[in-house]
């Protein structure tokens, strides 16, 4: 039903700028301009294809259909890149950037490195993602019942880092109690999949894409058991079932039927603040928030034309998934709530990270 | 499945498909050709084309591409001493000095024709092997790769030339310089000096480039001639397609050994040309003249690298999770086509997976042959005075530093790296063990610790590791007893004796790096310390060693291809145009890339060239053209200056 109102709201939005469209071409044209799209990762990544996916479909709807370039500063995680951004971007609309989970985490932890804020930008998309955590058939577990044996042992999971996307991931096993022993350095979470694939992982999670591409097919040959999605938390904190897997529990689920109580405190608060800030809105096109209004009324309307386009979810594939796309001042204010951070979630978060993982701050 | 071969084929070979292939190996090539642009520059080229465009013909412009980066970067190694990319690293050693030699022609031939080879003996190899190459890519494990990055150090044991201390020592400094940046277990900053650029570590580009293309600028710069010392140019294209064929038992061995490195993730494309390039110096019966120009060093790394990019196929289809830099890229292409990899690849979309060997292999054919018949005309520039040739090779190094990170620090990096690789030159220390500690630190640390977390101390009994090991030990034992005749620094000067200070000062630097790494090890937690403490560890006793054996007058450590100037008092100039390299940076830092270089082309051309003005205009226009249509083409980025953006 949410899916069908947003529909709905796009067709109207769409009809609505059809109506208007004289106007806003008249105030804003980027004709024969080259809009720069700073991607802060390499050529090739999960968040480089999200980028080169939407380009072309951003320079056609943008008014006067500007060249769109994306233009890759791979470093730091993409700190390098989005520090290099808000630098120097121009705020005349022709500079984006597409940030990722791993842009935002490193702004709520405060990490010394980053030399931007989010407050200066505004998000016109963002896209969400989910995952799934799923364990080595050889632990015998099928469900929360079983969460004692699983408990039982010291499991191995192959992880990028401990303030990378896993960040939630690794919160809520600790939350479960589970006895983990965090591998850290993988080149990506492909590799943490290959190292499952090894046996040398007993535990591992995946964006939906990747799951739905490689571990599906592990699954069925019984080489993998899924043991909980990660939800879809809304700006309110509120979970709920993950649209691409409707038959599997949410992490929210599964710890309220294996431990007799739902999940509550400080790790709770702070694994939504990460849900929302890493996965909620995990990709984002943002503009500097100094931009003027047409620029930016342009871009949101561009962004609302692509998604609400009849064949948007078919050109989307998995690699988007069957997620709504947040557009215009609901991925803004989305924004603003998720990268303001109460202080003592922040706290309990570097506590946390520099008691079980020796990071420093 | 031999029926979905062969309907695959005829695909391939339809009309369309053919046109799209031949417009990635064309792209493919310029990339390769330029040096520090690889697979990432391609793609964007290629980029605004795939949309809409059909998968079968998609995949195959975008093979094409990939494919031809390991035949194109063999024009800089052969002709400028230049490692075109990582997988043409090993080609310097030998092709270089034959283009010295007048042999340009030759080698580029050899090259050409054994890359054509290598990659079609490694898409056969790989239409076979996909079918069942899962258990293969998955018994490797994090150990058996930790072992496999020891066999490459051990590589060391071959290139040291002379002195094998002098090779650890630098293969030790390489790993220092390989771990500046963050740990990878720990996430922490290791030997970062608080400098952003170096959280991420010194770019390979930068390093290479810097450790052997200044060095052999200002070498024959300081030489004065042409960069072939004879004329007319002997040997031609023909003769190298002859060598070739003289050894093909040879070009098998190394085209199936780049297919299995290659396919094995995490290594990828940056050892395989050194492994290959040790392999045929352990089983040649005649080594005397590897390093000094024999055509056997060009074959076996040019056949390895190219069956690389077949092997580095492997897991990019069967896991997504890609075999070399390049393969990141394709797969990148891949998902923006809508194709997820994985089993579905060898299951249900079989006939995608021959569609990609199949142009794999004419990509191969298409792309060798077309770099033939541009051999000969190319070896001609061997010919021309280098002080001309010059400002061209220092805007292309400088150009292709610049795209390791786009930061004005990849320059400043590149003339430290070029001020080290010249003296490391000058005193012999073999520079290519540097360049394989350096490739191979990340990998190293990073296996090492994960098999460790993931084994135990176990993991020294897999038996992977035991078969690994038994084969470096080997390997280091045949390098140890055939390798010392390779010098890849030149020869010594007669003098050499007298300026044994010098010489012990140039081993005090790495006595240095060595203490400090050790010194900042010291502040880390253990997970981050233990990398750096070794190599810490090795390349101070190394250094010290060498320091030892120079002072007590060993003849194999002692080394200086300049005593008898730099006893009469009469100065190289070397750090002059050092010093001269250092303003371009600094003027470009300034003014920006390219109204730099429009100062810099007619002042060197003119002052150092003695070329007549009119010429030297000419000269500026093309170049700084050149560098400005290729970086729009491919929507790279130059440095701006300080001045430019004050203006506008």
């Amino acid at each position: 039903m949410k899916g069908f109102t947003k529909t709905l709201r796009g067709i109207l939005a769409v009809a609505a700028l059809t109506t208007a469209l004289p106007q806003i071409v008249a105030a804003q044209d980027f004709k024969g301009e080259t809009v720069e799209w700073t991607v802060p990762f390499g050529v090739g990544g999960g968040t480089d294809v999200w980028a080169r996916f939407f380009a072309p479909l951003l320079s056609q709807n943008l008014p006067g259909q500007p060249n769109v370039v994306v233009l890759n500063v791979p470093g730091g995680g993409s700190i390098t890149g989005a520090n290099q951004f808000a630098q120097r971007a121009s705020d005349d609309g022709l500079s984006i950037l597409g940030t990722s989970a791993s842009t935002q985490y490193p702004a709520i932890l405060g990490d010394p490195r980053v030399r931007y804020d989010y407050a200066e930008w505004k998000a016109v998309l963002a896209s969400p993602t989910g995952g799934v955590v799923y364990v080595d058939p050889r632990y015998g577990v099928s469900g929360p019942a079983d969460l004692d044996s699983l408990r039982a042992e010291e499991i191995r999971f192959a992880s990028q880092g401990a303030t990378a996307l896993e960040m939630p991931v690794l919160l809520a096993l600790k939350m479960l109690e589970l006895n983990i022993r965090p591998v850290f350095g993988m080149e990506s979470r492909g590799a943490g999949r290959l190292a499952f694939e090894r046996g040398e992982a007993g535990i591992d999670f995946q964006t939906s894409s990747a799951y739905l591409g490689s571990v599906v097919p592990l699954v069925d040959a019984g080489k993998a058991m899924p043991l909980f999605s990660m939800g879809i938390v809304d700006a309110e904190g509120n979970v709920s079932r993950d649209p691409s897997y409707p038959d599997m529990p949410t992490f929210v689920e599964f710890f309220t039927e294996a431990t007799g109580a739902a999940p509550e405190g400080e790790a709770f608060e702070a694994w939504k603040a990460l849900m929302i800030a890493g996965y909620s809105l995990q990709k984002m096109v943002v503009l500097p928030r100094d931009v003027p209004a047409e620029v930016h009324d342009a871009y949101v309307a561009a962004a609302e034309a692509i998604v609400a386009a009849p064949d948007f979810r078919e050109r989307a594939g998995e690699e988007l998934g069957v997620y709504d796309q947040l557009v215009g001042d609901e991925a803004d204010a989305a924004l603003q709530e998720a990268l303001t951070v109460d202080p003592e979630i922040r706290a309990f978060l570097t506590e946390w990270l520099s008691q079980d993982y020796g990071v420093r701050f | 499945m031999l029926d979905i071969a062969f309907s695959a084929l005829g695909q391939v070979l339809s009309g369309g498909h053919l046109a799209f292939l031949a417009l990635g190996v064309l792209v493919g090539l310029v990339v390769g050709i330029l040096p520090g642009l690889g697979g990432i520059a391609g793609m964007s080229i290629l980029l605004p084309f795939l949309y809409g465009m059909e998968p079968g013909a998609a995949l195959g412009m975008l093979i094409g591409m990939v494919a031809v980066i390991p035949t194109g970067d063999t024009f800089t190694s052969v002709m400028m001493g230049i490692p075109g990319s990582s997988a043409s690293q090993a080609t310097v050693l030998d092709g270089f000095p034959m283009a010295k030699r007048g042999e340009a022609a030759r080698a580029l031939s050899a090259s050409f024709f054994s890359s054509l080879l290598g990659g079609l003996i490694g898409a056969a190899v790989l239409s076979v092997a996909i079918v069942m190459a899962r258990p293969l890519v998955l018994s490797f494990s994090s150990a058996e790769l930790f072992m496999l990055t020891l066999f490459g150090l051990s590589m060391v044991a071959v290139l040291s030339g002379r002195s094998l201390v002098k090779g650890v020592a630098a293969a030790g400094l390489g790993l220092v310089i390989g771990v500046i940046g963050t740990a990878p277990a720990t996430g922490e900053p290791r030997m970062t000096f608080g400098i952003d650029y170096l959280y991420d570590g010194v770019p390979l580009v930068v390093v290479a480039m810097g450790l052997f293309a200044i060095p052999e600028i200002v070498d024959l710069l300081k030489r004065g001639t042409a960069i072939s010392d004879r004329t007319p140019l002997g040997g031609g294209w023909a003769r190298g397609v002859r060598d070739v064929l003289s050894h093909p038992w040879l070009v098998a061995r190394c085209a199936t050994l780049g297919c299995v490195i290659g396919a094995l993730p995490g290594l990828g494309g940056a050892v395989v040309d050194w492994i290959a390039y040790s392999h045929v110096v352990q089983t040649s019966r005649d080594r005397t003249n590897f390093g000094k120009g024999d055509v056997r060093g060009v074959i076996a790394p040019e056949s390895a690298n190219n069956a690389c990019q077949g092997g580095a196929l492997i897991p990019t289809l069967l896991f997504g999770v890609p075999g070399s830099g390049s393969m990141a890229v394709f797969l990148g292409g891949m998902v923006l086509l809508g194709i997820q990899p994985g089993v579905t690849m060898v299951e249900t979309r079989l006939d995608l997976t021959y569609t990609i060997i199949w142009s794999l292999a004419l990509a191969n054919v298409l792309g060798a042959g077309l770099c033939v018949l541009a051999a000969r005309q190319v070896a001609r520039l061997t010919q021309v005075p280098f002080v001309i040739l010059a400002p061209f090779m220092v805007m292309i190094a400088m150009f292709a530093a610049f795209q390791a990170s786009r930061s004005m620090a990849d320059l400043v990096a590149l003339i430290v790296m070029g001020g080290l690789g010249i003296y490391l030159r000058r005193f012999g220390w073999p520079r290519p063990a540097l360049l394989i500690g350096f490739v191979l630190a990340p990998g190293a640390e990073a296996y090492l610790y994960q098999a460790v977390q993931f084994y135990g101390a176990e993991w020294m009994l897999r038996p992977g590791v035991v078969i690994i090991a038994l084969i470096t030990v080997v390997s280091v034992f045949l390098g140890l007893r055939f390798g010392s005749g390779i010098s890849s620094e030149g020869d010594s000067d007669t003098a050499d004796q007298q300026t044994r200070g010098r010489q012990i000062a140039m081993a005090a630097i790495l006595i240095a790096a060595g203490g400090y790494c050790l010194f900042e090890a010291s502040r880390l937690s253990f997970l981050g310390m233990v990398f750096p403490l070794v190599i810490g560890a090795v390349t101070l006793i190394g250094g010290l060693a060498v320091a030892l054996r120079i002072r007590g007058g060993r003849l194999s450590e002692i080394h200086d291809d300049d005593a008898t100037a730099a006893q009469a008092g009469r100065w190289s100039g070397r750090e002059g145009y050092l010093a001269v390299f250092a303003a371009v940076v600094a003027l470009i830092w300034v003014i920006g890339f390219l109204p730099a270089m429009a100062v810099f082309f007619p002042a060197f051309l003119i002052v150092a060239g003695g070329v007549r003005w009119t010429s030297a205009a000419a000269m500026t226009v093309g170049a700084v053209g050149f560098i400005a249509t290729i970086t729009w083409a491919m929507t790279l980025r130059l440095p701006e200056g300080l001045i430019a953006p004050m203006l506008f």
